[in-house]
């Protein structure tokens, strides 16, 4: 695998302005600021990890909606029961607790890529696949000790939404372990070759932003509507 | 430059452009990659109890809560952003933090936009009936 | 075992849908069995189906819309017919069907006509104009296709087995809900739709990360032609607005199939919040329609007025403001639904300032035409035909904009009229003219004239008689989606659109007679050089058609109008540039993923509508198989070996040597 110490263009690197201020547009050649595009097409590396970048805020977009959704149908207990009564906000914490140590130990799955050391990745890798298990472990328990007690989604609009949210999150995170066994079996098999190190990328990104998702999350639906 | 894409694919010195969630290789060892996720988890955990503590306080005005609580949640979130998924404002990420602040623009246009419309379309509505419990 | 589905599910005892259905399977199998046994099958598999080649999926893409938008169009006759017979009377079809009818004509012409058609233009196009060899992701690419072909398929199954929707194009609750459409007519709008929804969804993302990420050398953003400008707003407004659609039709299909109360008249649902989020995705949508047509417009207008484009960076601004402001305007879909004043008075005012930025377009388009020398080809009919028609619409949708107004003529056939004027106008036109304009360089003939102007004149003289007197009947209060009505004073005008229909359907009906008499033709029409309208833009320096790698050496890009220069230099040299230095080039290989994973998605959507469970897991785990074992390929590309590059190009070379020679200085540089 190459690394990067090569082509350092003619000393131009970090040391020059990188916004060439006071210098035009064009004039062919290497524009520094992105947007000039006078390199030609980019690397696989930015094509990969800039379209799996939209992807996500496309992702961070239909989650709006469904916070959108809460927002409105928060009060709409219709006779049932309200946030206050049912969250129970250790249980929260714990499920917090879980997914940031899983976000962190993700990123040091990446350091270990970078340092090219199988055996490192796929620790970490596991590391964070158990953690994310444990959180989804914990609310599956807290949803189906709500739906015993009678406040499945079924019973009003505002529990509907609380499901809706929180469990498209959990399928995230369902649908990111699955990818995360994938992953680690092709790294397995066929070590760092260039696309697995593009889809490891993509998976780290994945990953924390899902742990963006549910910053978000605790704090609005939990943390917000407990104290209602 | 006959091919589609650069095959040298670590890093490519001409474009200037760096996809989101990487740091130059050459740029930091593995030290320097630890301490950088350490930081962010470590605020990060602050950040969150932090918000644990404000929702359950009596020491801060009531109504100010949930305000308190959004603040906190951006601060984790930009935690996130940088030290997790490295979104700087260097020249390289521009196109990144662009993307970024137009999903921004599109999140605040939607939920915003729905959140007033809603509320007003709601407080416009003939005097309620006792909601009927729920039937399919 | 089968769910929901039994015999009763075939329409045996309604003669309308079971006639139709009868005619969709004939052709569907005459055309399967032709291509079977006439050994056309290995070919279509290797060389169109498993394509991941921009062009050919391009092309796949338009034969979609193409066949769709005919079907689209039979549903239109279907409904003007009935509103012609149905005074005081029944008419020949009932109620249940007409309202299937309208839905389903609204469904296809939007999600399965229109976004096909623009989509397969850019798909084209854009790797073309951009100097380079192929999109982003062109995996992703093809499976795109095939999840909107999966989508297309479904709704039309439903004519076939059980029904479609019976709650207009956009499936408003509570009527959507299960309480009062019990059937499987919603759920298949539902699953077609969010299945072609992700497709769409994942162009938008190949596109935008192709316009920023993946240009030729020395292609600034401002040396971007017009329509790449266009199709990367459009790309923008998907991946901002397909978001909302997914979301908002997923809580529709969790209240269905889950009991949960989104929007249900019990248990504090609000259907309010489903009208409001769907046109927040339904406004962006008519713009992702619309963006790309108006950038074939800024292709053809330069083109046939020989000229460069006026005011490119004006044009450049208002593409963005368009979509910035889109996001900004959607409440005036639903004005008289009880938000209130301020918040009618803040949309109003920013609808009215969208459209500033169409009128800087067609300012520009004016001046482009101003003092050149027009050729009215008919891509330049289809361009000055919707300059005009498309004002009078954009017109009529600032009347609209004003509140007050709108509580007047909102769901009467004024509306109809209006969106029917600006999309007729704007994406029709468009994407004929785009289609005759970019015809030669996909196929290598161009489309017959004589056939085309005679489509366009009846489709425009179409249009008219039919449309104007629904803006007429919609002022007197003729409401929409009658299946029959009382009135006398609407009849007159209810006739005449009838009359109109037929009119379109002699310009329908020249469009195909087009295509056949242009490939009968097709060596008397042959596009020898690659460059038949005297084009600006660098898709022109290629052959018709390109070769696969659309550029034996990525153009080094100097400025705006590339191609016009390297012409202009040709021309004033008498001479090509040197022969570059050929090098191999690496090509994506093709792959069935598109296509398998379509499949088990089509599998999983069916099963979905008709629970059938244990069929959905099958599905989900298949198209899960196929994404996995894609993943695990070992060879991604393939060579294309520097002697077949340097071979191919040189024929490219001494084509545009001999026409060099044949027109000593007969086009004067700009």
């Amino acid at each position: 695998m190459s690394t990067a110490t090569e082509a350092v263009p003619h000393g131009h690197r970090r040391a020059a302005d990188p916004y060439r201020v006071g210098h035009g547009h064009g004039g062919g050649a290497h524009g520094f600021a992105t947007g000039h595009g006078e390199g030609g097409p980019a690397s696989k590396r930015v094509i990969v990890g800039y379209g799996f970048w939209i992807f996500l805020l496309t992702d961070v977009v239909m989650f709006s909606c469904f916070f959108a959704a809460h927002g409105v149908l928060q009060n709409e207990t219709a006779g049932g029961p309200s946030g206050p009564e049912l969250f129970n906000l250790t249980h929260v914490a714990i499920e917090t607790g879980c997914l940031l140590l899983s976000s962190f130990v993700c990123g040091l799955s990446f350091v270990a890529t970078e340092a090219r050391s199988m055996l490192w990745t796929q620790i970490f890798l596991l590391v964070t696949g158990l953690l994310g298990a444990a959180f989804l472990a914990l609310e599956a328990q807290e949803f189906a000790g709500m739906v015993a007690a009678g406040a499945g989604p079924q019973r009003s609009a505002f529990l509907s939404s609380f499901f809706a949210v929180v469990g498209l999150h959990g399928c995230h995170v369902t649908a990111g372990l699955l990818w995360l066994g994938t992953m680690m079996a092709q790294l397995w098999v066929k070590g760092f070759r260039p696309n697995v190190l593009h889809r490891l990328l993509c998976f780290n990104l994945f990953w924390h932003a899902l742990d963006i998702i549910w910053v978000a999350l605790f704090t609005i639906v939990y943390l917000v509507g407990a104290g209602r | 430059m006959n091919d589609q894409y650069r095959e040298n694919d670590e890093y490519d010195p001409n474009s200037g452009d760096v996809a989101p969630g990487v740091v130059d290789v050459a740029d930091r060892s593995i030290r320097e990659g630890v301490e950088g996720y350490l930081i962010g988890f470590g605020l990060a955990v602050l950040l969150t109890v932090g918000s644990f503590l404000v929702a359950g306080t009596h020491a801060i005005w009531e109504p100010g809560i949930p305000v308190a609580l959004v603040v906190l949640a951006i601060a984790q979130i930009g935690i996130h952003l940088v030290f997790f998924l490295h979104i700087t404002t260097a020249p390289d990420n521009t196109n990144n933090a662009l993307a970024l602040a137009f999903g921004v623009l599109i999140v605040v246009l939607v939920v915003g936009g729905s959140i007033w419309i809603m509320s007003n379309l709601n407080s416009n509505l003939m005097p309620m009936m006792p909601v009927t419990p729920a039937q399919s | 075992m089968l769910g929901k589905l039994t015999l009763q599910a075939i329409p045996f005892d309604q003669p309308i849908p079971f006639i139709a259905a009868l005619v969709v399977i004939s052709i569907v199998t005459a055309v399967l069995f032709w291509v079977v046994v006439r050994g056309h099958l290995p070919y279509l598999w290797h060389e169109w189906i498993t394509s991941v080649d921009h062009k050919r999926i391009g092309v796949m893409y338009i034969s979609l819309g193409m066949v769709m938008l005919l079907r689209g169009f039979i549903d239109a006759v279907m409904m003007r017919s009935q509103q012609a017979l149905a005074f005081r009377a029944p008419g020949y079809l009932p109620p249940e069907h007409y309202n299937q009818v309208f839905s389903a004509h609204g469904t296809i012409m939007i999600f399965f006509a229109a976004m096909p058609l623009v989509i397969g233009l850019m798909n084209f196009v854009v790797p073309l104009q951009l100097g380079v060899r192929d999109v982003a992701f062109p995996t992703l690419n093809s499976t795109s296709f095939w999840l909107t072909a999966t989508g297309a398929l479904l709704v039309n199954l439903s004519l076939i087995v059980g029904e479609f929707a019976r709650t207009g194009w956009l499936v408003y609750p509570p009527l959507s809900e299960l309480r009062y459409s019990p059937g499987v007519g919603v759920d298949y709008y539902l699953w077609a739709v969010q299945i072609s929804g992700v497709g769409t969804l994942l162009t938008g993302i190949n596109f935008v990360t192709t316009i920023l990420k993946v240009r030729a050398p020395g292609m600034s953003y401002l040396r971007m032609p017009v329509f790449t400008w266009t199709a990367l707003a459009a790309s923008l407004l998907i991946i901002a607005a397909f978001p909302v659609l997914t979301a908002t039709l997923g809580m529709l299909i969790l209240d269905r199939y889950l009991g949960f109360h989104f929007f249900t008249n019990t248990g504090g649902g609000n259907m309010m919040m489903f009208i409001n989020l769907i046109w927040a995705w339904g406004h962006p949508e008519v713009y992702i329609l619309v963006l790309p047509c108006f950038g074939v417009f800024s292709e053809v207008v330069p083109t046939f007025s020989g000229k460069p484009l006026f005011g490119y960076r004006s044009m450049v601004a208002a593409t963005m403001f368009i979509c910035i402001v889109s996001f900004m305007v959607w409440l005036h879909h639903f004005f008289t639904m009880g938000a209130g004043g301020n918040v009618n008075a803040v949309f109003g005012i920013a609808t009215s300032i969208i459209a500033v930025g169409t009128g800087v377009k067609i300012y520009n388009w004016l001046f482009t035409m101003y003092g050149g020398r027009i050729n009215f080809a008919t891509p330049m009919l289809w361009a000055v035909g919707f300059m005009v028609t498309f004002v009078i619409g954009g017109m009529t949708g600032v009347m609209l904009a004003v509140p007050p107004a709108d509580f007047l003529v909102h769901n009467s056939l004024f509306l109809v009229a209006h969106f029917h004027n600006v999309i007729i106008a704007g994406v029709l036109f468009g994407v004929f003219a785009g289609v005759t304009y970019w015809f030669p360089k996909a196929f290598g003939f161009r489309l017959q004239e004589g056939w085309g102007k005679a489509a366009f004149w009846f489709t425009l003289v179409g249009f008219y008689v039919t449309f104007v007197p629904l803006y007429v009947a919609g002022l007197l209060g003729m409401t929409r989606r009658l299946q029959h009505y009382e009135v006398a004073a609407w009849r007159p005008w209810v006739l005449a659109a009838s009359f109109g229909i037929i009119i379109l359907f002699i310009g329908m009906v020249c469009q195909l007679v087009q295509i056949v008499v242009s490939i009968r033709r097709r060596e008397q029409l042959r596009d020898v050089m690659g460059d038949p309208w005297n084009g600006r833009s660098l898709e022109w320096a290629t052959t018709s058609p390109p070769p696969v790698f659309n550029f034996a050496v990525l153009p080094n890009v100097q400025g705006e109008e590339p191609y016009w220069e390297i012409k202009r230099r040709a021309i004033e040299t008498q001479q090509l540039s040197p022969e570059p230095h050929y090098e191999a080039i690496e090509m994506p290989r093709n792959s069935p993923t598109g296509v398998i994973t379509a499949f088990f998605c089509t599998i999983t959507g069916f099963s979905l509508i008709w629970h059938i469970w244990w069929l959905v897991i099958v599905g989900l785990v298949g198209a899960y198989g196929v994404f996995v074992w894609f993943a695990w390929r070992d060879v991604e590309e393939y060579v294309i070996p520097a002697e077949e590059v340097a071979r191919l190009d040189r024929e490219r070379r001494a084509a545009r040597e001999k026409w060099l020679a044949e027109h000593v200085r007969v086009s004067e540089p700009a």
